[in-house]
């Protein structure tokens, strides 16, 4: 408990004196992206670890975020600061109607629904020009040109959204939440209302979700919708982050966050450069590799089976 | 008035009436039986009490009130509880766990739900086991767990479905204890059970039923030498 505190301190204050430690705006803003991808996977933990229902959408609630904010700051004159705070109520609201779809589902035949959810979604926005601007994509200007800001609002947002999901598991709506994915009939006589937790759950994990879009909005200063409704580049890097982190564990998709953009930006830069130019369009390929590697040694990813990970590189020492 | 009261109980599966016609009354206090060969819509009448299947005809009342219809959950807060034959251990849970995720259906904070698992676990005596997984208990702890799990949310009225089924002789005897233990707590009970030792010893009165409908009701001495029940058992 003692050293977990300890840790826990000294991840803070790294966390809080990282950018004055590294001047480089490169590594900046990997960290950035790196913090919002923790909120994002945390987010989609909280439904598929704890709750069991896996979602291969999430790119609906990243890109509804993004949009809210890009469209209240083009159409409404707005700050898109007012749309980060207003992106997150409003993907839970659209998570509300997902949830009013999906969950008749269980299951995979959820998860499938999730998948055709982001894409149906993806081609609305692309399509809908008139509130959208379609493919031509919405463009901002910055709000500054430091990343500083970025990175402390990037880590709030992640340090607020690890704190809430901790809270929420250890109250009653955690226990809940995991009854339901170990058996949904078995919770249901025990008196849980899964359909009403489920949509609870959804509920939490959009609202984050949806503010992580509505900042890269603020951050990037561009999006179209093949980015931020994006399969690959959201959905499924959300489940990446996840699986390979720990599901179901606490830090596991914080941890997953930061290995999987560094290993996304290693190979975008080709190994920074060293290694020929083809080697950047292999990252999908190293993506999959992971994924399997991971699955068949640590099915828990690397929080989940810590343990077992110091224990075989302590027996390669010896 | 009845604690629970089924009436003209009809469950049909496409053509095939499952329960047909099935009526009956259990007391408060007591320890009800439910018997029947293999497929006659024992495990069906659970399944229609707490409306995992929606009734295709009939009515079942609680306390008086139709609970026709009413989510699951809901007819869980009400106040009757039950097991599954085959168990449904939240198997990644430790066992403590298991109890304390009931126990929210009566008492909002983790201290209340896990002072309420911690009785249950003693009463059904699993205290031992409750920072054990759930999927590690052998088949007769689980059928423990299922039994307290039931227990946490505080029901008037327990249905058993099978929880002796695959037990050995010491451990029958020890759910035949058990489930006095929880009559006398104040419970009633409903109770599906194959092994004849264990229903004729407990139950006051029992229904028996076969192809879904009622062959005989009484006392368990009655219903042993019930003519059709012993057709349909041989």
């Amino acid at each position: 408990m003692k050293t977990k505190l300890l840790s826990l301190i000294i991840v803070g204050v790294v966390a809080l004196i990282f950018p004055l430690l590294v001047p480089s705006d490169y590594y900046r803003h990997l960290v950035i992206i790196a913090l919002m991808w923790v909120v994002i996977g945390s987010a989609w933990n909280l439904l598929a670890g704890y709750t069991g229902q896996v979602s291969f959408g999430h790119a609906m609630f990243f890109g509804v975020g993004a949009y809210t904010a890009g469209i209240f700051a083009t159409k409404l004159q707005v700050s898109a600061w007012w749309g980060m705070l207003l992106g997150g109520p409003v993907a839970a609201l659209f998570a509300l109607f997902v949830g009013w779809v999906c969950f008749r589902l269980r299951g995979p035949y959820f998860a499938l629904a999730t998948l055709a959810g982001g894409e149906i979604i993806r081609l609305v926005a692309t399509n809908w020009e008139s509130l959208t601007e379609g493919m031509v994509g919405i463009l901002l200007i910055q709000s500054f040109r430091s990343k500083l800001p970025y990175y402390y609002i990037a880590l709030g947002l992640a340090a607020l959204c690890i704190i809430v999901i901790h809270t929420v598991m250890r109250s009653k709506w955690g226990y809940y939440f995991v009854s339901i994915r170990e058996d949904q009939d078995a919770a249901e006589s025990l008196g849980i209302s899964t359909a009403l937790y489920k949509n609870i759950s959804l509920l939490i994990s959009a609202f984050f979700t949806g503010t992580a879009g509505a900042f890269y909005m603020n951050y990037m200063a561009f999006i179209d919708p093949h980015v931020v409704f994006s399969l690959h580049y959201i959905s499924i890097m959300a489940i990446l982050v996840g699986i390979v982190g720990g599901v179901a564990t606490h830090m596991g998709p914080a941890v997953g966050a930061f290995i999987m953009v560094g290993v996304q930006e290693t190979f975008r830069s080709a190994i920074f450069g060293l290694a020929p130019k083809w080697v950047s369009q292999g990252h999908a390929l190293v993506f999959g590799l992971i994924v399997i590697f991971v699955i068949l040694f640590m099915a828990n990813g690397v929080v989940g089976d810590w343990a077992k990970i110091k224990r075989h590189v302590f027996r390669m020492k010896a | 008035m009845a604690l629970l009261e089924l009436k003209k109980l009809v469950k049909a599966f496409g053509g095939l009436l499952a329960v047909n016609d099935v009526t009956f009354q259990v007391e408060k206090g007591e320890i009800f039986g439910l018997i029947g060969p293999n497929g006659s819509g024992k495990t069906t009448i659970f399944n229609c009490i707490n409306n995992f299947y929606p009734i295709t005809a009939g009515d079942v009342l609680f306390k008086g009130q139709s609970i026709k219809g009413l989510k699951t959950h809901k007819i869980c807060h009400l106040g009757i509880g039950r097991t599954f034959q085959v168990v449904k251990p939240l198997a990644r849970m430790t066992v403590l766990d298991n109890v304390t995720a009931s126990a929210f259906c009566r008492v909002n904070t983790i201290k209340e739900a896990e002072e309420e698992a911690h009785r249950v676990l003693g009463f059904c005596n699993l205290l031992g086991e409750k920072t054990k997984p759930a999927k590690s208990l052998p088949i007769a702890g689980r059928k423990r767990l299922e039994i307290a799990r039931a227990l946490a949310t505080k029901p008037e009225l327990l249905l058993l479905d099978e929880t002796a089924a695959g037990l050995n002789p010491s451990e029958l005897d020890e759910a035949i204890d058990l489930i006095r233990k929880i009559r006398d707590s104040g419970i009633t009970i409903l109770i599906v059970e194959h092994i004849m030792k264990v229903i004729m010893t407990i139950s006051d009165r029992i229904h028996a039923i076969n192809f879904g409908q009622t062959i005989a009701q009484g006392t368990p001495k009655e219903v042993a030498n019930n003519r059709a029940v012993i057709e349909a058992y041989l």
